[in-house]
């Protein structure tokens, strides 16, 4: 196994550091895309509330690799030319963003609605009342699920396997095939694997302890 | 001139009639308590005057400006419009003295030196300067509510609404509590509309009463007569059963 591991190191750490990537750029964008939208699916406008019901709906309720596929062979035949690690990355953002909004959107019904009444009625907008009041005691709820939505996007990014997106599941593809030897390879992606979702874990309950 | 007017005042809660024809008027400078028993509509007809419930019907008019009209910026009346929750309703994720400077911060726009200045002498003023920087879920109820109230006074409104600030309180914090609306009260240009069980603190503070059941206006008086013989059949119970105890 240390062979394989040192003969393909330069394979093994490019894909991770793809992986890793692809995971950081989707994690960020998934939170700030979900945010809004789990935002949009509580304001007082109802337009604007099925809008954010919709998107949520619609990409939670779609498997990843569509999504994927969708903009890695679609979107090129007729708007922009994408390579497969941006196809994936952007399936990957999208899909997660709309898990993300349900996670966030349960986080903000559950503060008291005493909590966007009080600032209301001391002349707060709804967004100041949100910004101020409303979403910091969300965020502190939904940080566990939050947590377990991060580790998924991660495992969820070897989906760029499938796009030619060179990720760590990619590579080991493609080592496996080389030399044959798919149980230790497969081994070590997981371990790769793991190194990224493993600090995340513990420390999301970390966080769970020390704001419990 | 008044502070508050009801004009045939109608709010439903899908078919369920909340507040049946409500005219109502309150002076500037008035202290009006609003009894009746659960359910009779008070809490609703304190919460249309600041807008956290609309009514369907009639105008409301507050410090001038009639809250059911759709031009009427309700952020702009609730600068001016003070309201104290059953459950006090602090910022949970703000300490004491943040509670209090937030909404003159962002909404007044008042310099900071100024609002902590501001803050401080309201937290004294309320007995609370010592805890400033206790989050809210470190103290008793009863000091939640005088935070809150602090909170509300530090936007200098010209109206204030207490919705049953006692009754989630233990008795033996009641009556700080209510030693701070009378104070509030005692402004001479402050207007108080307050929604209590209390009603011994009711024939202290108030200047007129009004007794209220199923969603409409059965009894207007002066405090005197009110409390010595009110005229109305149902209010005349509800007082000689709640005296009682």
């Amino acid at each position: 196994m240390i062979n394989l591991l040192t003969n393909n190191w330069s394979a093994f750490i490019n894909g991770f550091g793809w992986t890793l990537l692809s995971s950081v750029l989707a994690l960020f964008f998934s939170l700030i895309i979900g945010s809004l939208f789990a935002i949009l699916e509580v304001v007082p406008n109802k337009f604007l509330r099925i809008v954010g019901n919709v998107y949520v709906e619609i990409f939670r309720n779609i498997p990843l690799l569509v999504i994927t596929m969708f903009f890695y062979l679609v979107i090129p035949l007729y708007v922009v030319k994408i390579n497969g690690f941006t196809a994936g990355t952007i399936g990957l953002t999208i899909y997660t963003s709309a898990f993300i909004a349900e996670t966030v959107r349960a986080g903000i019904n559950s503060v008291d609605v005493g909590q966007m009444e009080a600032a209301r009625s001391q002349g707060m907008n709804f967004w100041k009342a949100m910004r101020y009041i409303v979403l910091p005691q969300a965020f502190k709820l939904v940080i566990p699920p939050l947590g377990n939505q991060f580790v998924n996007l991660v495992k969820n990014s070897s989906v760029l396997a499938f796009v030619a997106g060179f990720d760590l599941m990619y590579q080991g593809n493609a080592i496996a095939s080389q030399t044959f030897d798919t149980v230790n390879t497969y081994l070590i992606v997981g371990a790769f694997y793991l190194i990224i979702t493993l600090p995340i874990s513990y420390y999301m309950r970390y966080l769970e302890k020390k704001l419990a | 001139m008044s502070m508050i007017e009801f004009r045939d005042v109608q709010k439903y809660y899908g078919e369920f009639h909340a507040l049946k024809d409500i005219n109502l008027k309150i002076d500037k400078g008035e202290t009006v308590v609003l009894i009746g028993p659960s359910g009779s509509g008070k809490s609703t007809l304190a919460r249309t005057v600041n807008g956290l419930e609309t009514i369907q019907k009639g105008q409301l008019i507050v410090n001038g400006r009639d809250i059911a009209e759709k031009s009427t910026d309700i952020n702009r009346i609730r600068k001016d419009v003070g309201m104290v929750f059953q459950h006090f309703n602090l910022y949970a994720n703000k300490d004491v003295l943040e509670n209090v400077m937030l909404a003159p911060r962002i909404v007044l726009k008042l310099n900071e030196e100024e609002n902590k200045k501001n803050a401080m002498a309201l937290l004294d003023r309320v007995g609370l300067a010592d805890k400033a920087h206790n989050m809210p879920s470190q103290i008793s109820g009863g000091q939640k509510q005088r935070v809150a109230i602090a909170r509300s006074l530090a936007m200098k409104p010209r109206c204030m609404l207490f919705d049953e600030p006692t009754s989630a309180l233990d008795p033996e914090m009641i009556d700080d509590v209510l030693g701070v609306i009378k104070y509030v009260t005692s402004q001479s240009d402050m207007t108080s509309l307050i929604v209590t069980h209390e009603m011994g603190f009711a024939e202290e503070v108030a200047n007129r009463v009004i007794f209220m059941d199923q969603g409409q206006i059965l009894e207007d008086d002066p405090k005197d007569v009110f409390f010595d013989h009110p005229t109305n059949d149902r209010a005349r119970k509800f007082l000689s059963k709640i005296i009682k105890h």
